[in-house]
């Protein structure tokens, strides 16, 4: 008895501790088959390669830096002549394409970047960093031009004004210092506001679009509606958070001036409407991605709406869920009160790559091949960065999302791109924007004033960044 | 005693003996060097100057003298963070040391004959082979506020809205010092045990003879004899408390939050990582290290108090 007991509990405990411990990817990637690799050092050096001559001189190995799986699934799908090994290798032609995948969370991604691509020209040659992507939050650290970590796209890479001309300018904007281009997208991040078709019947008695968007057309509206919906028993959005991306995206000054950390009116204008409607219980302060944020995406959840992109719409509403909202395609998407960016990544050739044409040949497949994108957009529904293809595919009856119910709202993201402005993003965006939230959940859950909030929020800013000052 | 007699004494038989002690020092002494000492001068080095990341680009190291530490105590953090870090060692320390002697004393004791004890032995034991963090994860999810305590609560009828435990300062101290608790007693119960079994049973006879109740023999034997073992419990688990991180800083998502009321000291040298800032993190490290060393300094002054004479 003693025994079965003893083994089951220890059983038990293996398991759980199996189901707890998440991998962690092995840092280094190991060295491919040693039997070819002759002179690869050697093309280390040049930037404007022509293809042919620098296809057989460049690295037998190349090495992409990023966080999730996205990525690489576009590769694999869309790029012509990858041909898939395993879980995190490929081949493009004799060339091992190897990805180092590392979380996000706690900045891990970002260390590890920190870590490898400021010694990446000294590294061995199968080592070397060919491509780490970034997102918007953080892309300014990362495409400056002191330390150079990323090759111009330009210059270093060959890639022409030509080839870039169909992409949306704030995508260019945000990988842009000092006049260099730095990397690329094949992605827009143009955000709508995705309601709950179930939810409008009940509270408007119609789910049509332009009854809801005159709901919601201005913050004032959306507001006064939230109480309607919550009379209802809805939430008017999950949490507080989910708003934030709107304000943020729409301000008129940056996170830090001159050194000074610096709050726009429009990020107070959301604390002040998200404290009005936390206090009146028709939001909560729960966190993006928790437990307690994605409970909205099943009808029992009772949540009015969300905030999102194409990719939030599609990637991260449960649609492989069969009892969620999305799986019956019961979301409906508006302009809602302003337009806004959420996420987005952007492909960054390193500087000290051995693989700078194929880096290139990537960058042109995957961000300026017009047939390339609109097979993205086909295949994954992404919002590809694409002027042409994305106005085709917005007329487009074929293109309308499952999740949506049949609804097309590619109109809406393509009108939403032309307008994005992200000439106020600074390094420091993704620190403060972290820190701000956290600390306002604070004043929100009254457990703060305001100002010690305020002083909260300055405090973990200084704690990131010594440097900076209020 | 005069160097002379000491000298005569070790004759040279005797020195080929020493030799083979400083032999068997040096595996420990080497790995105390490289692991110890080596990152605790560095670290004291670190904390005078300004060294941190900004971006990709670094700043310093420039000397700054005690700004560092200046800068610590005049933000007030240090107190606050201390202040936290015991609190919440304390609430999980009182019912630790009341069960584990509660339990060791009926382990321990023949009279009972208690059924299954190697059973319940593992069983209070498990939750320490559970990773601190998975366990403060699994804590963090029962306890959200459409998790499944708040469920079960609202349909027993006991609350009508779920209660925000994460929002609440006790309640995020208490679940803080209730899993600190879950995941060692049972550590301490088995030390505890050790130093129950090794008193000897003749004494326990004794006061039985003479007509003692078990409080009695409790109070009276078991405790005073066992006091050697509660300095080094008391000890080790005050040290183990002063550096509490995980468990708080996974159920709290690294915020400390509400308004970082359950952010301990280590959580708050972590925060210094995100911009490699290694000179306050050193400034830091001093200051837990002076008062890991007078806490237990006092611990050890008024445990030994009536002995050392």
């Amino acid at each position: 008895m003693k025994k079965v007991a003893s083994v089951l509990l220890s059983t038990l405990m293996a398991a759980s501790l199996v189901a707890c411990g998440t991998s962690t990817s092995s840092g280094t990637p190991s060295a491919a088959p040693a039997a070819t690799e002759a002179p690869a050092a050697a093309a280390t050096e040049a930037p404007t390669a022509e293809p042919a001559a620098a296809a057989t001189e460049e690295g037998k190995v190349l090495n992409i830096y990023c966080w999730n799986e996205e990525f690489k699934s576009r590769l694999e799908d869309h790029f012509p002549g990858y041909e898939k090994v395993d879980a995190t290798s490929g081949k493009i032609g004799d060339v091992t394409v190897k990805f180092t995948i590392t979380p996000s969370t706690d900045n891990a991604y970002q260390n590890k970047l920190d870590e490898v691509l400021p010694a990446n020209a000294s590294a061995a040659a199968d080592d070397k960093v060919d491509i780490f992507l970034v997102e918007a939050d953080y892309a300014l650290k990362y495409t400056g031009a002191s330390p150079a970590v990323a090759l111009d796209v330009k210059g270093d890479l060959g890639l022409t004004d030509a080839d870039l001309a169909n992409q949306y300018q704030y995508t260019k904007d945000v990988v842009t210092a000092d006049g260099i281009l730095r990397g690329t997208s094949w992605q827009g991040c143009p955000g709508v506001l995705i309601y709950n078709r179930e939810a409008a019947k009940e509270v408007f008695g119609s789910d049509d679009p332009e009854t809801v968007q005159a709901k919601v057309k201005d913050w004032a509206t959306f507001n006064a509606t939230a109480a309607e919906v919550n009379a209802k028993g809805y939430l008017m959005t999950s949490t507080v958070n989910d708003a934030y991306r709107v304000y943020s995206n729409n301000v008129t000054s940056k996170w830090v001036e001159n050194g000074k950390i610096n709050i726009d009116p429009n990020i107070m204008k959301w604390v002040e409407d998200s404290k009005a409607l936390v206090d009146a219980g028709y939001t909560t302060t729960a966190e993006l991605w928790s437990d307690d944020w994605n409970k909205g995406f099943y009808p029992e959840g009772k949540v009015f709406c969300y905030f999102g992109p194409a990719w939030l719409i599609n990637f991260s509403m449960k649609s492989d869920d069969a009892a969620s909202i999305a799986a019956k395609g019961g979301w409906g998407a508006v302009e809602g009160p302003q337009g806004f960016n959420w996420g987005g990544t952007w492909i960054c050739g390193a500087q000290g790559s051995d693989n700078p044409t194929l880096v290139a040949e990537i960058m042109k497949q995957l961000t300026c091949n017009e047939s390339v994108m609109a097979d993205i957009v086909k295949k994954d529904s992404d919002f590809v960065n694409n002027k042409p293809a994305m106005e085709a595919a917005a007329k487009d009856d074929s293109y309308a999302f499952a999740v949506l119910g049949g609804q097309n709202p590619l109109a809406m993201f393509t009108a939403g791109a032309d307008k994005i402005s992200m000439s106020n993003i600074t390094i420091y965006d993704q620190g403060c924007t972290e820190e701000f939230q956290k600390a306002m959940k604070n004043y929100f859950d009254g457990n703060a004033t305001l100002d010690e909030s305020l002083d909260l929020f300055y405090k973990g800013v200084e704690e990131k960044y010594p440097e900076l000052t209020h | 005693m005069s160097d002379k007699k000491y000298k005569h004494q070790t004759g040279s038989k005797v020195v080929s003996y020493n030799k083979w002690g400083v032999i068997f020092l040096i595996p420990f002494m080497v790995v105390w060097l490289i692991f110890q000492f080596i990152p605790l001068v560095t670290t004291i080095y670190n904390s005078f100057f300004e060294n941190y990341r900004s971006g990709l680009s670094q700043i310093g190291p420039n000397f700054i003298g005690l700004q560092n530490y200046v800068t610590i105590i005049t933000n007030g953090d240090l107190i606050n963070y201390s202040k936290n870090t015991m609190i919440m060692w304390i609430i999980g320390f009182i019912p630790q040391i009341f069960f584990s002697l509660l339990l060791a004393a009926w382990f321990t004791d023949p009279s009972l004959r208690l059924k299954g004890q190697r059973f319940f032995k593992t069983v209070i034991y498990l939750p320490n082979l559970i990773m601190a963090s998975a366990f403060s994860m699994l804590f963090f999810t029962l306890f959200a506020d459409s998790g499944p305590i708040n469920s079960i609560l609202v349909n027993m009828g006991v609350i009508s809205q779920p209660f925000k435990f994460m929002s609440n300062v006790t309640a995020v101290r208490c679940l803080v010092g209730f899993m600190n608790f879950i995941m060692w007693f049972g550590n301490t119960t088995i030390l505890l045990m050790a130093g129950m079994m090794g008193i000897d049973q003749s004494l326990f006879e004794a006061a039985e003879v003479d007509g003692a109740t078990a409080t009695e023999v409790f109070w009276k034997i078991t405790l005073p004899i066992l006091r050697p073992i509660l300095i080094y419990v008391l000890i080790t688990s005050l040290i183990g408390g002063l550096q509490m991180f995980d468990v708080p800083q996974i159920l709290t998502n690294g915020t400390g939050d509400p308004t970082r009321t359950s952010m301990t000291l280590i959580m708050y040298l972590n925060k210094h990582l995100y911009s490699k800032n290694f000179g306050m993190g050193g400034a830091l490290s001093v200051f837990l290290f002076i008062i890991t060393g007078v806490l237990s300094l006092i611990v050890f002054r008024i445990s030994y108090a009536g002995e050392v004479k």
